[in-house]
């Protein structure tokens, strides 16, 4: 156990090492990110002007429907799990995580199965065109051939997902150091084992409701065919009961690394850690029936509208605990605004903006106005953009020095955070807007009236876009020629990964530490 | 032999990358094979026997490292929590289809038949005549085009029809058989506990074979569907979900069942398993029972109430 890691190639493809695996399940979400980017600016190119310029409409759809697949499954999750991977054993004070050849399973699956998705665009037909939520009939009775690709591409990235949660349900809960209490945990700890529990929860949903999908399209099952007695409404109902508690997948585990760089950058311990981790928990309860606010408008009855708008504003509860204790830790500190606090910070204002906007589409007579509009689409990118990615960047600046051992550069790093916090409210502010004036999503063209916050748009999404080109740079600049960084990286931060050296050694706690 | 003092983190391994090739090579056959081109089922087969080849040495690789002394009590409390979430996983894979079948039975049908649209008459005009009823026998589709339902029902469907045909009732005894099977494992469970080697096997044994009767009753139920009842996957909803449901809990059956054979070999062969090591064997009779108590769920609600 006491050596370094392999020579060449053979290091990470038959690696059991959580930090080979964390790292590669990194490269691998940025990959995608920049991948699904391009996919968005093709997008935003096309919606630059009124008229259909750039691409055909069909095109147009393929590329709302892997823009949305590639970032939810292939950037956003793998990037929290990498995350996890480097951090949850470092963090509990466990040698690795709990089945480390399992693990190493978990991330191979992930590039054969968006390899197989995205060779759907070179297939007969085209990629899949019916929009990353895949509504039936859509996606089954009209779809393109290669919407059996995307099944089983989804089932095996599921069966990666489930591995990889049950990977980490065993670590926390069977790895942590002696002392190491469930109320001592980091709550980048805790929230991933809410996280993991909701992904073993409604995965196997998903994978559900792919399947009822390929057995109408192969084996004549009516499912989601009304003439057969089935009915189309069902798959939403399946799809979003997976759905729902999906968008907290992309977010807790955010709380849980905003949680943890505030109270760095203020120089306070986090206020109210007892309180973040009920609220982490009721959210995750509360996650799974609310499933149908995605659906007010498709016709279901009025308790059930009743029902699902006021659970929906239930959570708006918890979620006002966590970014009460955010600003609480904040208040009073003695606060530095280093790049991961710069992303934290935005967090937590953007994030509001984009739960108070839901709020306003949890409200089902006023949903009727803006379904399916160009609002939605502003409120989930202010809950996932400066919510998930935001806090992702924040990570990878903040832990950076641990794992490569070199700090990044600062000037380059607050460059990087202007120039997307700039992009990023260009583009989906004037989204608010346009939506609440009636702009459908997921059209190539758009009325006059609609030009002009489209035009700014588009122009946001390409300072957006060439920011991360600015945060590649700065990353691969890091670990190739970075100044060294100190064990300690910041000033007294708080938690068992501050105290192994810079770089964290291959193996870390072959002997558990002692926590006091 | 096994300590606390040293969590066991395995080195390299090829298992990983293979099995995902092998995965991946087994879904992109199949896909192919049902998009009709012509090397799907030799892409499907080759990547079968990759993936197959691969679990093999998987569990063998891990067989030798407890046999060896390498796996602490920690180590095995990692796969129990493992198998744990994992069935947990499945448990929620059947409640995706047991909520359809209940949206279905409960709201989808009477809704397509008229009940609640009083201001939107969809039933009036797109399925004229059609009736709700469950087992659903008469398809919206046949409704409005006038046929008649090609499935005999509901007294000859595969629902509860009368008490006193109980005894001639197929799936009572499937029941009878499955619920019989979690009974021995656990004799067999209780035998390796008290170091009693024989009464381990012998009712392993029986299980393994309840297990197969169980799985010839099905087929045979599903012959009889075809055959007799005109009741197929593309009959409608009805079929849709009685053969979705059973047929996934049957191909849970049988693997429940080559993982029961599979400790049984390896019980009577290798001498396999103690009183105090043996998590092979609890795992795969967590699954058994676990496959049980879906089918008292499938039992009551495809059934009984079906
Ligand atoms: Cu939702």
């Amino acid at each position: 156990m006491a050596h370094g890691p392999a020579k060449g190639i053979t290091r990470w493809l038959f690696t059991t090492n959580h930090k080979d695996i964390g790292s590669m399940y990194l490269w691998f979400s940025f990959m995608m990110f920049f991948l699904g980017g391009i996919f968005a600016l093709v997008i935003r190119a096309e919606l630059f002007e009124p008229g259909l310029q750039i691409v055909e409409p069909e095109f147009f759809n393929q590329m709302t429907t892997l823009h949305g697949l590639i970032m939810v499954f292939g950037a956003v999750m793998p990037a929290f799990v990498g995350l996890a991977n480097w951090m949850i054993p470092m963090m509990v004070g466990a040698p690795d995580m709990a089945l480390p050849r399992m693990n190493n399973w978990s991330f191979w699956i992930l590039p054969f199965a968006f390899a197989m998705l995205v060779s759907t665009l070179f297939m007969e037909g085209g990629a899949p065109n019916f929009g990353w939520t895949f509504y039936a009939p859509l996606s089954t009775t009209y779809a393109p051939p290669s919407v059996t690709f995307f099944i089983f591409a989804v089932h095996i990235m599921g069966a990666s997902s489930i591995m990889g949660a049950i990977n980490i349900i065993a670590t926390i809960l069977n790895m942590r150091a002696p002392g190491m209490t469930l109320m001592k945990m980091p709550l980048f700890v805790w929230t991933w084992l809410i996280t993991a529990y909701l992904l073993i929860a409604v995965m196997p949903v998903l994978a559900g409701v792919v399947t009822m999908m390929l057995m109408d399209i192969h084996f004549g099952t009516s499912f989601f065919d009304a003439a057969g007695g089935g009915d189309p409404v069902l798959f939403q109902h399946v799809f979003w009961f997976f759905g729902h508690p999906e968008v907290y997948i992309m977010i807790l585990p955010a709380f849980g690394i905003i949680s943890a760089i505030i109270p760095t950058f203020a120089r306070k311990p986090l206020f109210g850690y007892a309180s973040m981790v009920y609220a982490t928990a009721s959210i995750a309860f509360l996650s799974f029936i609310v499933w149908a606010h995605h659906m007010f408008t498709v016709g279901i009855p009025l308790v059930g509208e009743l029902f699902f708008m006021y659970a929906t504003m239930l959570i708006a509860v918890p979620t006002g605990v966590k970014v009460f204790n955010w600003i609480t830790t904040m208040f009073k500190g003695s606060m530095t605004f280093e790049t991961p606090m710069l992303f934290s910070v935005a967090f937590v204002i953007l994030f509001t903006i984009g739960g108070f906007s839901g709020l306003m589409l949890a409200i089902a007579p006023a949903d009727f106005q803006y379904h399916d509009t160009y609002f939605v689409v502003a409120h989930f990118h202010y809950v996932l953009v400066p919510g998930a990615i935001f806090s992702i960047t924040a990570a990878v600046y903040y832990w950076l020095p641990k794992w490569c051992g070199n700090m990044y550069n600062e000037l380059m790093g607050k460059t990087h955070f202007w120039l997307a916090f700039i992009g990023l409210n260009l583009t989906f502010f004037p989204m608010h807007f346009v939506g609440l004036a009636g702009m459908p999503r997921r059209i190539p063209d758009y009325a006059l009236q609609f030009a002009d916050f489209n035009m700014i748009s588009s122009c946001g999404a390409f300072l957006f876009g060439a920011a991360q080109v600015l945060f590649l740079f700065n990353v691969l600049r890091t670990i190739t020629v970075g100044k060294k960084a100190s064990d300690e990286v910041w000033e007294n931060p708080e938690g068992l990964e501050w105290s192994v050296p810079s770089p964290a050694p291959y193996h870390t706690f072959s002997t558990p530490p002692e926590v006091r | 032999m096994s300590s606390d003092s040293t969590y066991y983190v395995p080195e390299q391994s090829k298992l990983p990358i293979f099995a995902s090739l092998g995965l991946f090579l087994t879904v992109f056959g199949l896909a192919n094979w049902l998009n009709g081109a012509e090397n799907g089922p030799a892409i499907l087969f080759v990547g079968f026997l990759v993936f197959a080849f691969v679990l093999w040495s998987w569990f063998n690789i891990v067989i030798t490292e407890n046999l060896q002394g390498l796996n602490s009590t920690q180590l095995k409390r990692s796969y129990v929590w493992g198998m744990g979430w994992f069935i947990f996983s499945e448990v929620m894979f059947f409640a995706a289809f047991f909520g359809a079948l209940f949206y279905v039975r409960q709201l989808a049908l009477p809704w397509l038949a008229g009940e609640g649209s009083h201001d939107t008459a969809t039933e009036t005009l797109l399925w004229p005549g059609f009736v709700a009823e469950w087992p659903l026998m008469q398809t919206p589709d046949m409704a409005a085009n006038g046929e008649n339902a090609k499935v005999f029902g509901p007294d000859h469907s595969m629902s509860f029809a009368e008490a006193s045909s109980l005894w001639t009732w197929l799936p009572f005894w499937n029941t009878v058989v499955l619920l019989t099977s979690s009974i021995t494992v656990h004799f067999a469970h209780t035998g390796l506990k008290n170091n009693n080697r024989k009464q381990f096997h012998l009712w392993l044994g029986i299980t393994v074979f309840l297990g197969v009767v169980f799985l010839i009753l099905q087929a045979e139920e599903y012959l009889h569907a075809y055959n007799d009842l005109g009741l197929t996957l593309s009959s409608g909803i009805y079929g849709t979900t009685f053969f979705m449901l059973t047929g996934f809990h049957g191909a849970h059956v049988t693997l429940g069942t080559f993982m029961l054979l599979v400790m049984f070999l390896r019980a009577i062969l290798k001498g396999h398993f103690k009183h105090d090591d043996c998590f092979g064997f609890e795992a795969a009779s967590w699954y058994w029972h676990f496959v049980d108590v879906v089918w008292l769920g499938l039992f009551l609600f495809v059934y009984i109430l079906g």
